[in-house]
């Protein structure tokens, strides 16, 4: 079992699936790294040894920001809109949809779980 | 699509006039505009505009975290209305 960038521990998948288990990391990028760290991406997270785990870890942490520092930077710049007073800030601190969708319906992943007229 | 980086960054040039031009002595002063569309610069940090909503002037003080928004941003043109709170129902006997 490996464990890379803090808590991670993906196991028996691919090595290009694998990665993308850690917060910040797609297959795209996954399948980069593993070309730098020069490790073969159809391998198994088990079978793999301590020196590419290492040249993985190394690859990642050069590179990419990920895990706490990727959701920190994101809360940041969410906050950071909020305490300008712009739209996007108005429309997060409300919790609505920001891009200009519509509310009129649907919008529901913004503004949560339906909350229909009671039926009898 | 994002707009070229040649062109620079889009200011009214009335409302670049005004900041550089009579104003620029007097910083104190608020510029009323009716350009929404106008980039922040860092030329504008500092200053207060009252940037209009369709209805009104909206005074907003410029930081230097609203450099690269839009004016518009900042005066939302549009009202929320809630239906009153439910204060007076127990008024009926």
């Amino acid at each position: 079992m490996a464990r890379i960038a803090g808590v991670d521990l993906p196991r028996n998948k691919r090595m290009g699936t694998a990665l993308t288990y850690i917060y910040g990391i797609g297959p795209v990028i996954a399948k980069d790294i593993l070309a730098k760290a020069k490790v073969d991406e159809n391998k198994r997270t088990d079978v793999l040894g301590e020196d590419e785990i290492a040249r993985i870890r190394d690859v990642i942490e050069a590179t990419y920001k990920v895990e706490g520092d990727l959701r920190r930077e994101v809360s940041m710049n969410i906050k950071r809109l909020m305490d300008l007073g712009c739209y996007r800030g108005l429309r997060h601190r409300k919790g609505l949809p920001v891009r200009g969708q519509r509310t009129h319906s649907n919008a529901r992943t913004r503004r949560g779980g339906k909350r229909g007229v009671v039926r009898r | 699509m994002a707009r070229s980086l040649k062109k620079g960054p889009f200011v009214d040039a009335h409302l670049w006039k005004k900041l550089a031009g009579e104003a620029a002595g007097n910083t104190r002063q608020v510029i009323k505009t009716w350009s929404r569309r106008s980039t922040v610069t860092p030329e504008f940090i500092g200053r207060t505009l009252a940037i209009h909503n369709g209805k009104k002037f909206i005074p907003v003080f410029i930081t230097d975290n609203m450099v690269g928004h839009k004016l518009g941003e900042f005066a939302p043109t549009r009202h929320f209305v809630t239906h009153p709170t439910d204060k007076k129902v127990k008024k009926v006997p």
